[in-house]
C-alpha cells in the first residue's frame, strides 16, 4: 500500500507486442465446482460468484455434478448451430470487406452462450439481447437470409431499413429488439419478469450485457429492481474480456468479478466458463429452474474472449497482443465441443469438414437470397413514405405533411 | 358530477382504469403504501393490491426501464417520477427506448408506458423542485407530451394516456393541483371549487390527445399557453383591458395546429406564454410554426413570456416566475403596433 492518496490507472496484462497473460484469470478444474440444491441460500453459495464452473476438461470429457447429460441429438444441433453461427460471421464479415454491408458485428469465440443457453429457454420466454448474440436468434429459429436482410437494409429487413445492421429482433421467436446504447435491455428484461410473475405466468426473461457494461447505470437498476421483486430472470454478463479497447479491468473487473456484483444484491450468482456449452447449459438450467420454481433471479456472469474486434470498425491489434486468443486458458468454445462429442465417438474430424461445407453452402444460399430482396446498391428498395411510419401508432399530422413535403422534393427532382 | 381537485381528478382517472383494465398497473416512489407525496394514488393500492399498485425504488431510470419491460409483455403500466426534476436519470430510457421501441422494431414491439410526473413552481421548491422540462420531451420523436390545467381536462387526457398504445409523459402542474393560481402569490389561494374545470364526472370519460382547447373567445389577441400559465394568462387579459382567445394547447406534442391558426389568422396578434425557460423553449416552436403559418396574417412580432433563462431561484420565486404583470406587458407590447 502506497503513503498517500493515488490514482490508479488500470492496464491490461498485455499491449501489442507484448506476451499475453491471463494469469489474473481464476480458474477452476472441470468437475470440481459442486452444484447446489435448486433452494440454496444466495450465502451458501457465494463461492460459485469466484469459482469456475466447467463440464470439459482439456480431454474433452465432460466431468462433475454439473454435467447436463445431453443426448446425442441435443449434442450433435448444439454443434451445428455453432458452426453455422461461425460461418454467417465469417461471410457476413467477407461481405462488409467487399463493401456490401455497411458494418458487421462477429460472435467468434463466444457462440457457446447464445446456443447453450438458447437449448434452455422455452419458446415462450422473451430474450433481450445485446449486440452479440445473433447465435440467440439462430437456436430460436430465425433464418439466416431475414439476418442478412436486416443488415443490408433491404425490403425483407425486419427493422425497414431503420437499424444499422445487427440490430436484429424476432417478434414470433420472442426475441425483443437489439438497441445500441448499451444496457438498456437489462431493466426491461426484470420488467418483462416482473409482468410475468404479476399475471402468475411461469415464463421467465433473459438479457445479456458485456462486462464493460456492467458500469452503466441500467445494470445497477435492473440488479436491484430484480432482487427487491424477486423477478424470475437471467442476467448475463458475457465478460469477453474486452470492451472495444477497454479491457474488462475499466469496468472495475480487477477489483472484484462481475458475478460477485450480484452478491451485495442478494442474487445467487455463477461464474461459468463461457466457453464450455455444457457448463453453459447447466448453470442455466440451474436458473431458470429456480426462476420458474420462485427462487427470482440469477446472475451469471460467462468467462469468454471476444476472438475477433469489437466490431468492423475497430482494429484489435492497436490495443492487444495479435496473439491473445490463442493463449486463452478456456480455449474456443467450438474446437472444445468437437473434441468432446469426438471423445463421445458421436463425430469425428471427417464429419466435421463435411458439416462445415454444408453450413457454408447455407450460408452462401441464404445470401443469394437475401440480395434478391435488395442490396445498398441494386434491386428492389424500400419505399421511402415508410420512413414515417410506426414513429407513432397512427400516423399525425405533421408527419403526414413532413411526407407530403418529401414527396414533392423527389417529384420535383425526377 | 363532482367537485374535485386536480388530484383528486387524476387519482380518479388511475383508479378506473386499474378498475376497468386489469392490464393496469401503477408504479412510482411512495406512490403504493403512502399514496403518493402528492397524494394522486391515495388509496389505490389498498383498493388493487401491493401487485398493481407498486411502491418502487429511487430510481427513476429502473422506474422507466423496468416499466417499458412491463409494457412489452402485455400490461400498461403508468409510472410516477415524483417530480419532474427528477426525470433525468431515467431520460435515456424515455429517449433511446420508449419513444424508439416501435419505430426501430419495423412497428412489432411497443411498450403503451404513460409517465406521470409533477412540474412547475410556485411552491418554493428552488431549482430541483420547480422545473419545467417539457421542451425536453417534445424534441423526442415518438413520444406524446401533455399538460393539463384542470382537473376536468387532466382526468380525461389521463384516461386516455394509459388507454393510448403510444408513450405518454404526462406533466402534472403541481401549482394548479389545488386550485386555479392565477400568478398572485399576495392573494389567498382559491381552490377547484367554484372553477368550471373543478366539475369532474364521477365516471369514465376520455379527452382526445392532440386537441387544444380554446379556454376563452376575443378579438384582440390570440394568446396560446398551458398548464398554470393558462389561469395567470386568464388574469392578465382582466388586468390589461383586452378580448382574447386564450388557447390551451394541452397536447404539446402532438400539437394541434388547426385551432392555434384558426385563432391567430383572426386575430392577427400572438402572444405565447409559458413557465419554462425561454431559449430553445417550447414556444420558440410555437413562434416558428405559428409564423410559418399565419404570417401574412400578423400584425405584430409574436411576444413571448417566459421564465427567465437561469436555473428556478428559491429566494427569487416570484421574480422568476411569469406574473400577471410579465403578461400584460406582453399584450401590450404585442397590441401596440397599429
Amino acid at each position: 500500500m502506497s503513503k498517500q492518496s493515488r490514482l490508479n490507472i488500470p492496464h491490461p496484462s498485455a499491449r501489442p507486442g507484448e506476451e499475453p497473460d491471463f494469469s489474473y484469470l481464476a480458474l477452476s478444474d472441470a468437475g470440481a465446482v459442486k452444484k447446489p440444491a435448486l433452494d440454496a441460500s444466495v450465502n451458501d453459495i457465494e463461492n460459485l460468484t469466484h469459482e469456475l464452473v466447467r463440464v470439459l476438461d482439456d480431454n474433452g470429457k465432460a466431468c462433475g455434478e454439473w454435467n447436463p447429460d445431453l443426448d446425442e441429438g441435443q449434442l450433435l444441433e448444439a454443434l451445428r448451430l455453432m458452426v453455422l453461427t461461425r460461418q454467417l460471421d465469417e461471410r457476413m464479415l467477407l461481405m462488409q470487406r467487399q463493401g456490401k454491408v455497411s458494418f458487421y458485428i462477429q460472435s467468434l469465440g463466444e457462440e457457446a452462450v447464445s446456443i447453450g443457453q438458447g437449448m434452455v429457454f422455452g419458446p415462450k420466454d422473451m430474450m433481450f439481447p445485446s449486440y452479440r448474440n445473433q447465435g440467440l436468434f439462430i437456436q430460436r429459429g430465425t433464418r439466416i437470409v431475414d439476418l442478412m436482410s436486416q443488415c443490408l437494409s433491404n425490403t425483407n429487413d425486419m427493422c425497414k431499413g431503420r437499424q444499422m445492421p445487427i440490430m436484429y429482433h424476432n417478434k414470433q421467436a420472442n426475441i425483443f429488439s437489439i438497441s445500441g446504447n448499451l444496457a438498456t435491455q437489462y431493466p426491461h428484461a426484470v420488467g418483462w419478469a416482473m409482468a410475468s410473475a404479476i399475471k402468475g405466468e411461469e415464463n421467465i426473461a433473459s438479457s445479456w450485457l458485456g462486462d464493460g457494461s456492467t458500469a452503466e447505470a441500467d445494470f445497477h437498476y435492473a440488479l436491484t429492481f430484480a432482487a427487491v421483486y424477486q423477478a424470475p430472470v437471467i442476467l448475463n454478463v458475457v465478460n469477453n474480456q474486452w470492451a472495444i479497447s477497454s479491457f474488462q479491468g475499466l469496468a472495475g473487473g480487477e477489483r472484484g468479478g462481475f458475478a460477485a456484483r450480484g452478491l451485495g444484491f442478494g442474487i445467487p450468482s455463477i461464474r461459468v466458463d463461457g466457453n464450455d456449452l455444457l457448463a453453459v447449459y447447466a448453470v442455466t438450467d440451474w436458473a431458470t429452474k429456480r426462476a420458474r420454481a420462485g427462487g427470482g433471479p440469477t446472475l451469471i456472469e460467462h468467462v469468454t474472449y471476444r476472438g475477433g474486434p469489437h466490431s468492423t470498425s475497430d482494429d484489435p491489434t492497436r490495443y492487444r497482443p495479435k496473439n491473445e486468443w490463442a493463449a486463452f486458458p478456456l480455449g474456443d468454445p467450438l474446437k472444445r465441443f468437437k473434441q468432446h462429442l469426438i471423445a463421445q465417438g458421436y463425430w469425428s474430424e471427417e464429419k466435421h469438414a463435411e458439416l462445415e461445407k454444408e453450413m457454408k453452402a447455407e450460408v452462401i444460399s441464404a445470401w443469394k437470397e437475401a440480395i434478391t430482396y435488395g442490396s445498398m446498391t441494386d434491386g428492389p428498395q424500400l419505399d421511402v413514405n415508410e420512413m414515417f411510419d410506426d414513429v407513432y401508432e397512427e400516423l399525425p399530422d405533421h408527419l403526414i405533411r413532413q411526407r407530403e413535403q418529401l414527396a414533392a422534393l423527389k417529384e420535383s427532382s425526377s | 358530477m363532482s367537485k374535485m381537485n386536480m388530484v383528486q381528478a387524476i387519482n380518479s382517472a388511475m383508479d378506473i382504469m386499474l378498475e376497468k383494465d386489469p392490464s393496469v398497473i401503477i408504479m412510482g416512489q411512495d406512490a403504493g403504501y403512502f399514496g403518493g407525496v402528492f397524494r394522486c394514488t391515495e388509496g389505490l393500492q389498498k383498493k388493487y393490491g401491493e401487485s398493481r399498485v407498486i411502491d418502487a425504488p429511487i430510481a427513476e431510470g429502473g422506474i422507466i426501464g423496468t416499466a417499458i419491460g412491463i409494457g412489452l409483455n402485455g400490461l400498461r403500466p403508468v409510472a410516477e417520477i415524483q417530480f419532474a426534476d427528477y426525470i433525468y436519470p431515467g431520460l435515456d430510457q424515455v429517449v433511446s427506448e420508449l419513444a424508439r421501441i416501435r419505430y426501430r422494431s419495423g412497428g412489432e414491439f411497443f411498450s403503451p408506458v404513460t409517465i406521470r410526473t409533477p412540474c412547475g413552481g410556485g411552491i418554493r421548491g428552488g431549482q430541483t423542485h420547480s422545473q419545467s422540462p417539457e421542451a425536453l420531451f417534445t424534441h423526442i420523436n415518438g413520444i406524446k407530451t401533455v399538460m393539463p390545467s384542470t382537473p376536468y381536462d387532466a382526468k380525461g387526457l389521463l384516461i386516455s394516456a394509459i388507454e393510448s398504445n403510444d408513450p405518454i409523459v404526462f406533466f402534472e402542474p403541481k401549482r394548479i393541483y389545488n386550485g386555479p393560481f392565477d400568478g398572485d402569490p399576495n392573494k389567498p389561494s382559491v381552490g377547484w371549487g367554484s372553477h368550471p374545470g373543478g366539475e369532474v364526472p364521477d365516471e369514465y370519460y376520455s379527452i382526445p390527445i392532440g386537441e387544444a382547447s380554446l379556454v376563452e373567445e376575443g378579438d384582440d389577441l390570440t394568446i396560446i399557453t398551458y398548464g398554470t400559465m393558462v389561469h395567470v394568462s386568464q388574469a392578465a387579459v382582466r388586468k390589461a383591458g383586452v378580448s382574447a382567445d386564450i388557447i390551451d394547447v394541452r397536447s404539446l406534442a402532438p400539437l394541434d395546429l388547426a385551432t392555434l391558426t384558426k385563432s391567430v389568422e383572426k386575430t392577427g396578434r400572438c402572444l405565447i406564454a409559458h413557465e419554462a425557460s425561454r431559449f430553445c423553449g417550447y414556444g420558440a416552436e410555437l413562434v416558428a410554426t405559428v409564423q410559418e403559418a399565419c404570417f401574412w396574417h400578423l400584425q405584430a412580432p409574436i411576444e413571448r413570456v417566459t421564465g427567465w433563462d437561469t436555473p428556478y431561484p428559491h429566494a427569487f420565486e416570484w421574480e422568476y416566475f411569469p406574473g400577471q404583470d410579465r403578461v400584460v406587458a406582453g399584450i401590450n407590447k404585442v397590441m401596440e403596433p397599429k
